[in-house]
């Protein structure tokens, strides 16, 4: 019985995606918002990297909220394993954990490291020019992290240096929303010069934003992995 | 066009091996060959933006946080 409920109502959602996907012009030119974007946005905010003029530009207040979404899980990831940690602290001081990784995983951490961080700074300033931006960079940067936790399993980070970064990003986000409401009048106006597109100073607020974006990205899923792997003091 | 196709039938089966697997190691490991069969197709679509933040979270972050909760529970599903 249950089955064939399930299977009538799998039926019915497929008819209903069906319905919705005939009528969606595929792969036509008639889209009006995505055909604005491509003409008008480089002239309109200075960004050769349509997306990013959208993300942070047009439609830069939900990216406000989706780095909000990102700090508050943060903020309970750390609230819900901090109260693990105190019981596992006692736990762990009888056992040993001095295991060392191998050679060649220290040895290549080491080399990798600092080229990942290059990486993942070129990724979030070079954001209004190449694809990527600060989520990617973010992550790429928290992945060279992750490298050097499961390289060094007796280290941690600065756990407060961490969090002053990580505050600084946002604050410099919401700030410069802010000071695009003193100059321009609205919320997150791109209130200085648009310069010449394809250069690096260029697209008024998006690098900067970017680079706060990047930073508090990257060192807010560091700070997960760490949360996570339950190292820091 | 064919090099796409046949990327689509290899994520296709790795998706359904990462549901069948036991192992959850091994679950977890075709979970990130899946995320990055994903992100090259995003590549191909010409949207390279999203195939790196899928790269970078979906085949890096996300597979190294699954490991770490598998590490702290169990490895193997009853």
């Amino acid at each position: 019985m249950r089955r064939i409920i399930s299977l009538i109502i799998l039926a019915v959602i497929a008819v209903g995606f069906i319905l919705t996907f005939s009528q969606i012009p595929f792969g036509k030119d008639k889209i009006d918002v995505a055909n604005y974007y491509i003409k008008k946005g480089i002239e309109e905010t200075g960004a050769v990297n349509i997306v990013t003029s959208v993300v942070l530009n047009y439609r830069g207040f939900d990216t406000l909220g989706e780095v909000t979404i990102l700090f508050v899980a943060a903020i309970g990831l750390g609230t819900v394993l901090f109260v693990e940690k105190k019981v596992k602290e006692i736990a762990s001081k009888s056992e040993d954990r001095s295991k060392r990784a191998s050679l060649i995983l220290r040895t290549g951490s080491h080399l990798l490291f600092p080229l990942i961080l290059l990486f993942g700074a070129y990724v979030f300033v070079h954001g209004h020019l190449t694809p990527g931006g600060g989520f990617q960079g973010g992550a790429i940067i928290a992945s060279g992290f992750l490298l050097m936790y499961l390289a060094f399993p007796k280290q941690s980070i600065d756990k407060k240096s961490f969090s002053v970064v990580e505050s600084l990003g946002g604050l410099i986000f919401v700030g410069i929303g802010l000071l695009g409401l003193v100059f321009s009048g609205y919320f997150l106006t791109n209130f200085l010069p648009k310069g010449i597109p394809n250069t690096i100073f260029s697209a008024g607020i998006i690098p900067i934003i970017y680079i706060a974006v990047g930073l508090k990205i990257g060192f807010e899923l560091t700070a997960i992995i760490d949360d996570l792997l339950g190292r820091s003091r | 066009m064919i090099f796409q196709l046949i990327l689509i039938f290899i994520m296709i089966i790795l998706a359904v091996a990462a549901v069948i697997f036991k192992d959850l190691i091994n679950a977890v490991v075709t979970c990130a060959a899946v995320s990055l069969i994903t992100s090259i197709l995003f590549y191909f679509l010409q949207a390279p933006d999203v195939a790196m933040a899928e790269a970078a979270i979906g085949a890096g972050l996300t597979t190294a946080i699954f490991i770490i909760a598998i590490k702290k529970t169990e490895r193997y599903e009853k």
